[in-house]
């Protein structure tokens, strides 16, 4: 198979990617809505799929509006900053064969930098709204997201030292026989927790926590600022649905069907997955999180990282 | 590559510049984290990408949001932005300025005589920084992470006796390492109170 020119691989991985970040908006309320026992929006277009195209004409027709005490350049930069990362991150991922941005051969590293930054979004957004509700949710994200990074990252070294690179491809490739879940569960558990306080979707949402911080962060946004947030926020989940894949459930690889679809069909499981946490766990309590985070996962993390080791030299003895 | 790396070197030095220079301490930061994306795209374009990714996620990524996370806390308004601006005498520009300057002329003099100093041989793996560290230079990490692990049981250690101080003063009840406002630059945001709603 032949790789397409790379401009090619850069259009169709950003269209694709808005295209569901969006689609994810009415795909997340119907899910919600079958396991609450309702219907969901149902009214516009077949099914209420064009929901989400009244949605954005009503946040594009609202105002824009930045408040006069907050610090404007940086009031403005803050929304962008989430989208810029998460979409960077989408370079790295291998689709299928032959589409991907950018083969880096520290792609996993690549990852992990931008979502790192991605916490500057919530921690300015936060900041330079100066209302007390917006200062606390950004020192919450900021506080959840350095914390769960870390073992973010650990929890993806067993993965690294199985296939020997941090090379998204070569990952792929390495799981032609076994998916990095059977050997790597616990590195798998640690990445899934990781990822869902990395999108701070709930049980992990409390960054925003609307019934005690009014939206927390993005309490002053309106109009295409705040569905900036909207958009990152879902496109953040579909980037970690599609690492899972690609991380532990074997990329591309699969019977019959071609690479892409297959790709496909396990990021959309997972991003199904992330709806049904959505539904179905409640909120903790700030220091709950933080202690969960610290005192369970971390050591869990830490002793994956350990034994992934001491195994693979035993096996390489 | 070479553009690349002039170019990321002049931002690297411009976002410095503006560092120090910017009286809103949020601003500064902002400065400096563009300084260090900047330096990690130099390394990058030296042949060094895992010490590029390295500075993002930790320099960029980590430690900066600490810093930001620390000003967001002292909740700095317009008095410190000014109490700034007075302690900003022109004499004191002298010390630095003139170090800077043989800095200056050290890095000149080492670039005209060795000609170009990027262009690295080779780009260096992740796995020639890991056997380097953990062979020749085993005793240097062991050395840091002793360090770090000072650092740890000391943070812990202050953090432990200010809670306990706490609840001496104030009965049970409190059991956060709430701190009692007090110094110029906590004082500095409380203006911010009349205009934030």
């Amino acid at each position: 198979m032949t790789s397409p020119h790379p401009i090619w691989s850069v259009l169709g991985i950003l269209i694709v990617a808005l295209t569901i970040a969006a689609g994810l908006i009415w795909v997340e309320r119907r899910l919600l809505a079958l396991w609450q026992d309702r219907y969901g929006p149902n009214r516009v277009g077949p099914f209420g799929l064009l929901q989400v195209l009244a949605d954005t004409i009503k946040i594009l027709a609202k105002e824009d509006w930045v408040p006069p005490f907050a610090d404007k350049p940086v009031f403005v930069l803050a929304p962008a900053i989430v989208l810029i990362t998460v979409l960077m991150s989408f370079a790295v991922i291998p689709v299928a064969p032959g589409i991907i941005v950018s083969d880096l051969n520290i792609g996993l590293l690549f990852f992990l930098g931008m979502s790192s930054l991605g916490v500057y979004s919530i921690v300015l957004a936060g900041w330079s709204s100066d209302n007390k509700y917006a200062l606390l949710g950004g020192m919450r994200g900021a506080a959840q997201m350095l914390s769960y990074e870390v073992f973010m990252g650990l929890s993806l070294m067993g993965v690294v030292a199985l296939a020997g690179s941090f090379s998204l491809v070569q990952i792929v490739e390495a799981q032609r026989n076994l998916w990095y879940v059977v050997p790597q569960f616990a590195g798998f558990v640690l990445f899934v927790i990781a990822g869902l306080a990395e999108t701070r979707r709930l049980p992990f949402d409390l960054a925003e926590a609307e019934s005690e911080l009014i939206a927390g962060f993005h309490a002053e946004y309106s109009g295409m600022k705040f569905g900036l947030f909207f958009v990152g926020e879902y496109l953040g989940v579909t980037l970690i649905s599609a690492m899972i894949t690609v991380l532990f459930f074997g990329g591309w690889h699969g019977p019959v069907l071609p690479p892409l679809v297959w790709f496909l069909i396990k990021t959309f499981f997972f991003i199904a997955f992330f709806v049904l946490m959505r539904a179905a766990l409640p909120r903790p309590r700030f220091d709950q999180l933080m202690a969960f985070g610290w005192k369970v996962m971390l050591p869990i993390a830490l002793l994956n990282v350990l034994v992934t080791g001491a195994v693979k030299l035993a096996w390489s003895r | 590559m070479d553009a690349a790396f002039y170019i990321a070197s002049v931002v690297a030095i411009g976002a410095t510049v503006l560092t120090i220079t910017r009286t809103n301490a949020v601003h500064a930061l902002l400065y400096l984290i563009l300084s260090l994306l900047a330096v990690a795209v130099a390394f990058y374009t030296m042949g060094a990408p895992f010490i590029a990714a390295l500075e993002v996620i930790i320099y960029a990524g980590a430690i900066m949001v600490l810093f930001i996370f620390i000003v967001m806390m002292l909740n700095l308004g317009e008095r410190a932005a000014a109490l700034e601006r007075r302690w900003r005498t022109p004499g004191m520009w002298r010390g630095p300025a003139i170090l800077a300057g043989l800095l200056l002329i050290e890095v000149a003099y080492l670039l005209l005589r060795a000609g170009n100093a990027t262009g690295a041989a080779q780009a260096v793996e992740p796995k020639q920084v890991a056997m380097a560290l953990f062979g020749p230079y085993l005793i240097g990490v062991e050395l840091s992470s002793i360090l770090l692990l000072a650092g740890m049981i000391g943070a812990y250690h202050l953090g432990m006796r200010k809670i306990e101080e706490m609840r001496e003063e104030h009965g049970t009840h409190i059991d956060e390492g709430r701190v009692v406002a007090s110094g110029d630059l906590v004082h500095a945001g409380a203006d911010r109170a009349d205009r934030a709603p």
